[in-house]
């Protein structure tokens, strides 16, 4: 069961109390784009085995978005924070580091 | 002028707990910057209780306030008084990035009594750990019901209060009643 702690109203619930809302960080591109960047910013998400960065909402809850940064294989969480961040924070980077050396995602490693 | 009725009408239930639709409860959404002096000020004024902290709700006699989300309380007051209380709020925080609006008849308030068997009844039905270490008077959940969001707080211990969107009243009462059905009893936190 994945459980995840939502940093706007302090509360840690298991998933069903949430909506997940895809990958984080994902670049927009819009007016004056070029159709591949377009098309890069729809359709191609990463689906790793192991780190991951997602959107997630507090449906039944505060209903704020945030990110979470968590592995898909064992579902732990390495930590939850603002969705108003174009990159992880320093210290979500860092407990990753400790727990899954040499991780990268994306351009952020 | 038509005739105000809650959603059940004030509908009761006696299973191992008590389960009562609480009537006509008169609410104001108030949303905007929690922490602005101006709105702790109005809040005050109109409730009787500081503001509550992040996950908790302040309770006064016919008054409550619960925190809802980082920009929104919910204010619980005398049903026939929630249109005025909400103009006040209006006047009070005039030229203020703030609203407030009189939700009392978009939700239904549920209660339940009977010691601690009313955190079986919510184990039963939320994803949120209800031992008293855990979770206890003074604190305010927003949560999910089976399928529905509701919140839930506790005005004293062995009394849990319920508020859920008018529209699944009737669901959210007989989500209640049949977790409560006599012979049921799990007794975890008995
Ligand atoms: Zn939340």
């Amino acid at each position: 069961m994945l459980i995840l702690t939502c940093p706007c109203c302090g509360v840690t619930a298991e998933e069903t109390e949430f909506h997940p809302g895809g990958e984080a960080h994902v670049k927009r591109f819009g007016p004056g784009s070029n159709d591949d960047e377009f098309h890069s910013y729809l359709f191609e998400k990463v689906n790793p085995k192991g780190v991951h960065f997602e959107r997630w909402r507090h449906a039944n809850g505060c209903g704020k978005w945030f990110n979470a940064a968590r592995c898909t294989v064992t579902l732990e969480v390495f930590g939850t924070y603002s969705a108003q961040t174009t990159e992880p924070p320093q210290d979500i980077k860092d407990k990753i580091s400790a727990k899954r050396p040499g991780w990268s995602w994306r351009e952020f490693a | 002028m038509s005739e105000a009725v809650s959603a059940l009408n004030g509908a009761t239930d006696e299973g191992f707990v008590r389960i009562a639709e609480c009537g006509l409860t008169g609410m104001i959404t108030l949303r905007g910057d929690l922490g602005a002096a101006k709105l702790k000020k109005a809040v005050k004024a109109l409730c009787g209780v500081e503001p509550p902290a992040r996950g908790h709700v302040a309770m006064a006699d016919h008054t409550a306030v619960a925190w809802m989300s980082p920009d929104e309380f919910l204010l619980m007051v005398p049903y026939a008084q929630a249109d005025e209380l909400c103009a006040q709020l209006d006047q009070a925080l005039a030229g203020e990035h703030a609203l407030a609006v009189n939700v009392s008849d978009a939700r239904a308030v549920f209660r339940l009594s009977g010691g601690d068997a009313v955190r079986e009844v919510i184990a039963k039905l939320c994803p949120v750990d209800m031992t008293a270490s855990a979770f206890g008077p003074g604190q305010f959940r927003r949560t999910r019901l089976a399928q529905i969001p509701a919140a839930i707080w506790m005005p004293e211990e062995g009394v849990m209060q319920i508020v859920c969107f008018r529209s699944v009243a009737q669901y959210a009462f007989d989500l209640l009643k049949n977790a409560a059905t006599p012979g049921s009893e799990v007794g975890l936190f008995s």
